[in-house]
């Protein structure tokens, strides 16, 4: 029977999706065990493949949905309001995840340990680090540039409604977030140190690795507004997708000027 | 009551079977399929403690012997000639299993999940969560961790058998040495249960600051929902720091880093502190909302408005903060300064006073009241009792120069099955029988209900308070076997545990009776006129599909606005 909803809060039908989402990360999770355990009677990546696959299926699928939902107007004012708390609310618990790493970091290169590789030094005693000066800093630039273009784009949708020049600010962000994985993966694979070679590696590959990863999710979500904008989504007043990206880039902003700031010139 | 919210009572179900339950958007549905699933995962994990108690019941090893040398022995152990090669691994398998079920997949989910799912919007006015498909999300999550934690008992691990011996906190280097690949999926496992509860976090967060019915200032909320809040904070906080540090794990299992490796340079105790600094945000993140759900029920059964609403408020607030500064009294014997052992030490005792001003407040509400007896309110006598007696041996381990003696004791083990298995445990049972005629429409047997609390007190109490005696005897955790001077209490403890089973077989008794024979509640206030007048007891039992599509006004919830139960 149909009620009447006398209120603007967003009421939601059933959904397969997070049943689905929930089925494909047992596969994808259970597929990496079988995959990277040195005891694995399956030693092979298909089971992860497919249930990673089927994960982003989902993914693309259940964030359709909520296009769909935003453009039949089901984001009233107060919905709004409750996408943004969830946005910050995610990224102050990936703010809390790099804290892990931080820590790691911070009690290896503050306490480094008295045995032979290490050498009771940080770095630890034969580990050429990179030169923070040289390709780090030009890739903090590139990762400062593009945030500034992000906000660029911010900019020209809620003050003028602009989306072509929206679009064109993103291409911008686009292109230089990855351009910054490309350095990034270069510098990789210059190390002069491995992840399982040293605590040393470990902590800089886990660390940066980690933020890589999140450089990459920042620029397919900034991507896919990009797509978005150029076929007529976001107007001045909504556009909570294009602002969740903007600030999840800011974050991961953020995070590179500590990493830098931290592993690169004061731990290298 | 003739709002709109409560015409729908009665009426037919439209939704399939397979719509509702696996594909469900609704808070009130969710909060169902984790209270059933987080009893189903309790009980496979009470189960295991039974097997311990059996085989702790007498010195020597009867029934946890290698299968490869005298085969299984489970039940012809009764009574039997010691082993003659007991299966330590098999021991620890069952601690570690009973400890992560328990900690990630039974108490956060019943109380987090279950009760704050179906009862944290309706208190608040909201018709649902702020993100329904997030928070069917998170369900699954929940589930398919719980599989992946059974998946880890019975998959190849360390000493050539199967399962992860290694402790629910996975302490390396034991948990990066041991063997198979168990411990990889107890450690997917812990990923996905934070993940499911941080989701779930941050769909209560945004609820409780988006969705209060007009005029509910945040201090005009009920203290559950405020419980649920906090506790919703703690989580996404504390959590992924806990995933930081397990992923360590794992990639010193697989991909060859040394972090917690000291001869390579890293750094076990680095474990501890991370796992720890998570840890003890998750015993008030388990806690936390059992005060909530004691408030409401203290303040029902003595007939009055909870004593001191605002220190209450306050008061689970500075439990929430001081959680993240103290953790490191889990680790006084890591070889600490002694400046540190001080900070923490201080820090630690300082908890005691919110805590006590929760208590006293409790106390104060039934100061003068006219106190009624009802199953619940004697779940919450005895929460409150016993919560206070391990907060007690909380504050005796605190100081850590007693914590030297019993660090790693039964005395440890009696204090967190205090705080935990007769606090946090009875929390939950007191909100199921407080709710139980809202959420399912039918009436319990008072008289069998009140046979499961004596039961499960009597039972939990002898369980775990000769564990205080043995832990100050020297009596140490985590071990299959103990010398002849141990055997008295042990034995005690152990027909303890097994009153505390029969207890809990009892009130999956109570529980299918009323929902088959149960008389069917129609009035919505089934505590009557004294009820805490909160939201739910608005709505018809149960409550319709949807509920507050009209929201609800500040009459139906204001005790400022309202006539009787002598207003303070």
């Amino acid at each position: 029977m149909a009620h009447a909803k006398n209120h603007d809060y967003h009421i939601l039908p059933p959904s397969y999706w997070p049943f689905a989402g929930a089925v494909a990360a047992f596969v994808m999770l259970f597929g990496a065990v079988l995959w990277m355990s040195p005891n694995s009677p399956l030693p092979q990546p298909w089971v992860f493949a497919i249930g990673f696959a089927a994960v982003l299926f989902v993914m693309y699928g259940w964030w359709a949905d909520v296009i769909v939902e935003s453009k039949v107007g089901d984001h009233t004012p107060v919905v709004q309001i409750g996408l943004r708390y969830g946005v910050i609310l995610f990224i102050t618990s990936e703010v809390m995840f790099f804290f892990a790493w931080f820590w790691s970091f911070f009690k290896h290169a503050l306490y480094p340990s008295s045995v032979d590789t290490v050498g009771g030094v940080w770095p630890p005693v034969g580990v050429e680090t990179f030169d923070a000066f040289h390709l780090p800093l030009i890739n903090t630039l590139i990762l400062l540039l593009s945030g500034s273009a992000a906000t660029w784009a911010h900019h020209a949708i809620v003050h003028d409604n602009d989306r072509k020049t929206m679009a064109k600010a993103l291409l911008i962000a686009v292109l230089l977030g990855a351009v910054f994985t490309v350095f990034q993966a270069y510098e990789y694979s210059h190390a002069a140190f491995g992840f399982s070679d040293s605590i040393y590696g470990a902590n800089f590959f886990m660390a940066t690795g980690f933020h890589g990863v999140h450089v990459l999710i920042g620029t397919i979500f900034l991507l896919v507004c990009l797509v978005r904008a150029r076929a007529g989504d976001f107007t001045s007043e909504r556009h909570i997708g294009f602002e969740a990206a903007a600030w999840y880039w800011h974050f991961v902003d953020v995070v590179w000027l500590f990493l830098f700031a931290a592993v690169y010139i004061w731990g290298g | 009551m003739a709002d709109a919210s409560t015409h729908a009572a009665g009426e037919h179900d439209e939704r399939g079977f397979f719509t509702r339950w696996f594909m469900s958007t609704n808070h009130k549905d969710i909060g169902i399929l984790y209270l059933l699933t987080a009893g189903l995962l309790g009980l496979i994990s009470v189960a295991f403690t039974v097997y311990m108690r059996m085989e702790l019941m007498q010195p020597g090893v009867q029934f946890m012997c290698d299968p490869l040398v005298e085969g299984a022995r489970f039940f012809s152990g009764m009574g039997a000639e010691d082993c003659s090669s007991p299966n330590g691994h098999l021991w620890n398998v069952m601690i570690t299993g009973h400890g992560i079920l328990m900690m990630f997949f039974v108490v956060i989910p019943a109380l987090f999940g279950g009760f704050g799912n179906y009862f944290m919007p309706l208190m608040i006015g909201a018709p649902d969560m702020a993100f329904p498909r997030l928070n069917n999300l998170s369900y699954w999550m929940f589930v398919i961790g719980g599989a992946l934690a059974l998946a880890s008992v019975v998959s190849p691990g360390g000493n050539g058998q199967n399962g992860s011996g290694i402790g629910w906190v996975l302490y390396a280097p034991l948990s990066t040495s041991e063997g198979g690949y168990s411990t990889d999926l107890a450690i997917f496992a812990v990923h996905v249960s934070g993940a499911s509860s941080i989701l779930g976090a941050i769909n209560i967060i945004t609820t409780f600051l988006n969705m209060r019915a007009p005029g509910m200032t945040l201090f005009k909320v009920p203290l559950f929902a405020w419980s649920i809040l906090i506790t919703g904070v703690l989580i996404l906080l504390a959590l992924p720091v806990l995933a930081g540090a397990i992923t360590m794990l794992l990639t010193d299992r697989n991909f060859g880093t040394a972090f917690f490796q000291a001869e390579y340079g890293g750094d076990p105790i680095l474990y501890q502190h991370l796992l720890w600094f998570f840890g003890h945000p998750e015993v008030y993140i388990v806690i936390v909302p059992a005060f909530g759900i004691i408030s409401h029920v203290v303040a029902t059964f003595s007939k009055k408005p909870i004593f001191g609403y605002l220190p209450m408020v306050w008061a689970m607030i500075a439990i929430g903060a001081l959680g993240f500064v103290v953790w490191a009294h889990h680790m006084y014997t890591v070889g600490m300064s002694t400046s540190q052992q001080a900070y923490f030490m201080m820090a630690t005792m300082v908890i005691a006073v919110p805590t006590g001003v929760k208590i006293f407040s409790w106390i104060a509400t039934m100061w003068g009241g006219s106190v009624e007896f009802r199953t619940p309110m004697l779940w919450a006598f005895g929460f409150i009792f016993l919560f206070t007696a391990g907060g007690v041996t909380g504050v005796v381990l605190s100081q850590a120069a007693v914590d030297r003696a019993y660090h790693d004791t039964y005395y440890v083990v009696a204090h967190f099955h205090y705080v935990m298995s007769l606090g946090a445990v009875f929390g939950i049972f007191a909100g199921i029988y407080y709710w139980f005629t809202k959420m399912s429409g039918r009436e319990y047997s008072e008289r069998w209900a009140n046979v499961h609390f004596w039961m499960m007190f009597v039972g939990a109490n002898i369980t775990f308070f000769p564990q205080h005696f043995l832990g100050r005897q020297g009596m140490p955790r985590r071990y299959i076997d103990y010398p002849e001077q141990f055997a008295l209490w042990n034995f005690v403890s152990s027909m303890g545990a097994f009153i505390s089973f029969a207890s809990f077989l009892l009130f999956l008794g109570v529980m299918a009776h009323a929902l088959m024979y149960g008389r069917r509640v129609t009035e919505p206030k089934y505590w009557g006129e004294g009820t805490d007048p909160t939201l739910e007891w608005t709505l018809s039992n149960p409550p319709p599909e949807h509920t507050f599509e009209i929201l609800p006004t500040r009459d139906q919830w204001d005790e400022s606005l309202m006539e009787g139960r002598g207003h303070h």
